[in-house]
């Protein structure tokens, strides 16, 4: 398999940092340790593996567990037809990694939407501001410990927001023999 | 043939006259222009599109000239989910409209913040303007838009113009201050 070999050509040249390739269900994953290292293996990956597209950067909260945070990249070669992804852990201390700005462009507002919802910075950014909540905004809402109806918030003359009723939610759709079954109703651990 | 006779109206002596009163007046040209301002805001604004298109049809109302400048505008149609980020700019627009002015909230979004029971929609629109009339659906069908069009004019048509402006209340000496 074409991904299976320029993953094994990305461990070959970081050794110890990557972990053996993993396949599941024909997709292939890379561990990088060192979230600090990810700019030279990225761009490793575009220059000498291919991978010419970047799909997507998204982020992990394991809530509880150290370190906290997961980044994932996607990566596709169009030439070769191949898909790879990175992942990498990173400390809520830290809560910093560096930009892949310099790699692949389209970067920027990837690097942005996980800094607005999740907190994380991006070192090397030239233009890190939040990109669908507004400035001054002092929450991450995609955090596990933020609540799902949101906290109260009021900048005057700005924006403000109030915590959404939920009613005992949230509604959940379950599988079900006809429409009523399915229907999105409470459902708890206990029902 | 006779063709005069020497009672009742006369259109070649009178011309065409229709007497009312100038609130009745008034209020009939108010309802019959009502100048949207459609606040496309999500997928509400589609079906606010087929409205205005020919198998709906606002303008049999008067209302098919959308207004996007807010100061030519009259009806404020809120079609879509109203984020926080949003609100600030939605509450600028309709302070822009000029008196006399109506708000109607499309949709479930618009009107409760439907399904959006989030950090990020604001719960309802009439937490930041005067609303006339709600509009249930998701989205809602052209013809309940049209309802509500029909509704405002009713309502318009029922408002007071000139007996309620200060100057008259002067002249006739029953202004209170």
């Amino acid at each position: 398999m074409a991904a299976l070999a320029s993953a094994q050509k990305i461990k070959a040249k970081f050794g110890d940092l990557i972990s053996e390739p993993v396949e599941f269900r024909g997709e292939i994953s890379l561990t990088l340790a060192d979230a600090q290292q990810i700019f030279e293996v990225c761009s490793f990956a575009k220059h000498q593996a291919g991978f010419d597209y970047l799909v997507d950067i998204t982020s992990i909260d394991n809530y509880g567990e150290d370190p906290r945070w997961a980044v994932v990249y996607h990566l596709r070669s169009v030439k070769n037809g191949e898909e790879l992804r990175i992942t990498t852990p990173l400390s809520e201390e830290k809560s910093e990694l560096p930009s892949v700005l310099g790699v692949w462009r389209t970067a920027n507002w990837h690097e942005r939407e996980i800094y607005d919802m999740m907190g994380i910075r991006f070192a090397g950014h030239p233009d890190l501001r939040r990109i669908l909540m507004w400035e001054g905004y002092p929450y991450y809402p995609l955090r596990k410990d933020f609540p799902l109806a949101g906290k109260p918030t009021d900048l005057p003359g700005l924006a403000f927001t109030r915590p959404a009723p939920l009613e005992g939610g949230p509604f959940v759709t379950a599988p079900g023999r006809d429409a009523i079954e399915r229907e999105p109703r409470v459902r708890t651990p206990e029902n | 043939m006779q063709t005069k006779s020497e009672f009742g109206y006369d259109s070649k002596i009178e011309g065409d006259v229709v007497i009312t009163t100038v609130d009745a007046a008034l209020s009939w040209f108010r309802a019959n222009s009502v100048w949207p301002m459609p606040m496309g805001l999500a997928c509400c604004a589609i079906e606010l599109m087929a409205v205005g298109a020919s198998r709906f049809d606002i303008s049999r109302f008067g209302s098919e000239v959308m207004r996007f400048s807010p100061r030519q505008a009259d009806c404020m149609i809120v079609a879509g989910t109203v984020t926080y980020k949003m609100a600030p700019v939605l509450k600028r627009v309709y302070d822009q409209m000029p008196e006399p002015k109506w708000v109607i909230a499309m949709g479930a979004c618009a009107s409760t913040g439907g399904m959006y029971r989030s950090y990020a929609v604001l719960q309802g629109v009439d937490n930041i303007v005067p609303v006339d009339i709600y509009i249930s659906g998701c989205p809602p069908r052209p013809e309940a838009v049209l309802d509500a069009l029909i509704k405002i004019q009713n309502k318009i048509s029922k408002q007071p113009v000139i007996s309620k402006m200060n100057i008259v209340n002067q002249l006739t000496g029953s202004a209170k201050s």
